[in-house]
């Protein structure tokens, strides 16, 4: 799993990536009321806003962390936003993207140092 | 920017693992460790503690009641003359134009002849205090109650709390909106029914070296949590209730913003007031816009600021707060509307990312009032 500064992460499996936000990031949001996903078939460029995901206090985009079209959206989490704040990382997940250029994912930050990253944020 | 101020709860937040952030110049809790959701919900089936000591407290004291009465009086549009001892009126501070400069509740404390207390907006309390000091005749003075402290307690569980602290004080059979002394648990307190949540409770002024040690006692009691911001907001939202800086502004008149209640009978045939030309117009003729309930039909809120828009797409107002409702399970905002089309039922778009969903003006509050009037 791979995570961006803004707590999008991808995780790359058999050419498809699953896009989410972190555990970080749920927890910074609070209790998710609303998501927003993107349609089927749209072809983001890396950091385009792709979903929103609100909670009661207010609303987030999610930037698409790397170039990639919309295969699969999880529609549980339209009908279930607190899913998010359950289980970010897996039934939370946002969108499956087919990448443009898997090699994209090389600048994000692994787990070790995302983790590290999340210590110098106050 | 001036340095962030901290109330005298502030180590009691932090051990409490509140989640604190600035707001109105205080360090203030948003959430604890439940959020918001739990927050709220606790809140409106319990009992839940909030420090709202940023908020500023005041004494006005003159000769007399009614020499302080017409003193407050020339500034807002509420009755404090007939104001009996005990009982608290909420009002606002109007400016020459009608427009509002805060909204604040005002109370005659039982047994103080010539005082009355008032408690304003943190984010406004300056400006209240710098507006009394220019204002007030000689004989009747300002004191700024920077060492009192205050608390709301608020829920249907509120009263059994507070008269198992209080036994016999009488605290549970206090009606809505009415103000006396109370000693609980040996904490001398100024008490009164009323709050900011739709529910039925208590604020409670307290001297600020006692406000911790009485606070921690409230919250043993197995009924109350502590609450933060962020439910304070969603609360007064399904409530219905302006919030300064929203609903209310320099623009705004107390007449569109649904709040002639708070304007009795003798002061609109009098006038007498800030504003009052406008306000008497708009209390005649109607205002041009009005302040409404939203409900979109679907899950998206609608956020501050966003568009309110008729069917053809042409501007008619806009959200003051939105967000989500967590007692009604859906997305609610409050709005000002072109009197046209603030009738309940009435359909609009909210524009949110660009596109209008559909909502529709709803009937406030949407949570209903649960306050106790004996």
């Amino acid at each position: 799993m791979r995570f961006t500064k803004d707590h999008e992460y991808v995780s790359f499996e058999n050419g498809l990536a699953t896009i989410g936000i972190s555990d970080y990031a749920q927890s910074q949001l609070g209790d998710v009321v609303f998501v927003e996903l993107p349609p089927l078939g749209v072809k983001f460029a890396k950091g385009d806003a792709a979903a929103v995901v609100e909670s009661v206090k207010a609303a987030s985009d999610v930037y698409c962390p790397v170039a990639g079209e919309v295969v699969a959206v999880n529609e549980a989490v339209t009908k279930e936003p607190s899913l998010i704040n359950e289980d970010s990382q897996g039934r939370g997940w946002l969108f499956k993207a087919k990448l443009a250029d898997p090699s994209e994912l090389d600048a994000m930050m692994d787990e070790a140092v995302y983790s590290e990253f999340l210590k110098t944020i106050a | 920017m001036s340095e962030v101020a901290q109330t005298p709860l502030h180590a009691l937040h932090v051990s409490l693992g509140a989640r604190i952030a600035p707001f109105a110049g205080y360090d203030m809790p948003i959430q604890f460790k439940s959020g918001i959701l739990a927050e709220h919900l606790h809140t409106r089936t319990q009992a839940g503690l909030f420090d709202v000591s940023h908020m500023g407290q005041a004494f006005l004291d003159g000769p007399d009641h009614e020499t302080t009465a017409r003193a407050l009086e020339a500034l807002c549009p509420a009755d404090i003359l007939s104001l009996a001892p005990g009982r608290q009126r909420y009002t606002q501070f109007l400016n020459a134009e009608g427009g509002t400069l805060d909204d604040l509740m005002a109370t005659r404390p039982p047994g103080a002849n010539g005082r009355i207390a008032l408690v304003v907006n943190a984010a406004r309390k300056a400006d209240d205090f710098a507006l009394l000091r220019a204002a007030l005749p000689r004989n009747v003075t300002l004191t700024v109650r920077d060492e009192a402290a205050l608390v709301a307690l608020q829920g249907p569980l509120a009263s059994r709390v507070l008269a198992r602290l209080a036994p016999e004080s009488g605290v549970e059979t206090m009606s809505f909106m009415t103000a006396q002394p109370i000693r609980i648990a040996g904490f001398d307190a100024e008490v009164s029914r009323s709050g900011y949540t739709g529910e039925d409770g208590y604020e409670i002024s307290l001297p600020a070296d006692e406000v911790e040690a009485c606070a921690r006692l409230l919250l043993e009691q197995p009924e109350v949590a502590p609450i933060g911001l962020g439910a304070r907001d969603t609360l007064r939202l399904e409530a219905g209730l302006c919030l300064y800086g929203h609903e209310l502004d320099e623009t705004i008149d107390p007449i569109e913003a649904g709040l002639s209640w708070s304007i009795q009978k003798r002061r609109r045939l009098e006038g007498g007031f800030p504003g009052a030309a406008r306000v008497q117009a708009a209390l005649a003729r109607g205002p041009a816009r009005k302040r409404v309930g939203l409900r979109p039909e679907g899950r998206a809120p609608a956020r501050d600021g966003a568009e309110i828009v008729d069917s053809s797409g042409a501007r008619i107002g806009s959200v003051t707060s939105g967000g989500f409702g967590p007692s009604v399970g859906a997305p609610i905002a409050i709005g000002y509307v072109d009197a046209a089309h603030a009738p309940i039922g009435t359909p609009v778009g909210l524009v949110v990312r660009g596109k209008a969903l559909p909502a529709y003006v709803a009937a406030l509050p949407f949570h209903p009032h649960a306050y106790y009037r004996g």
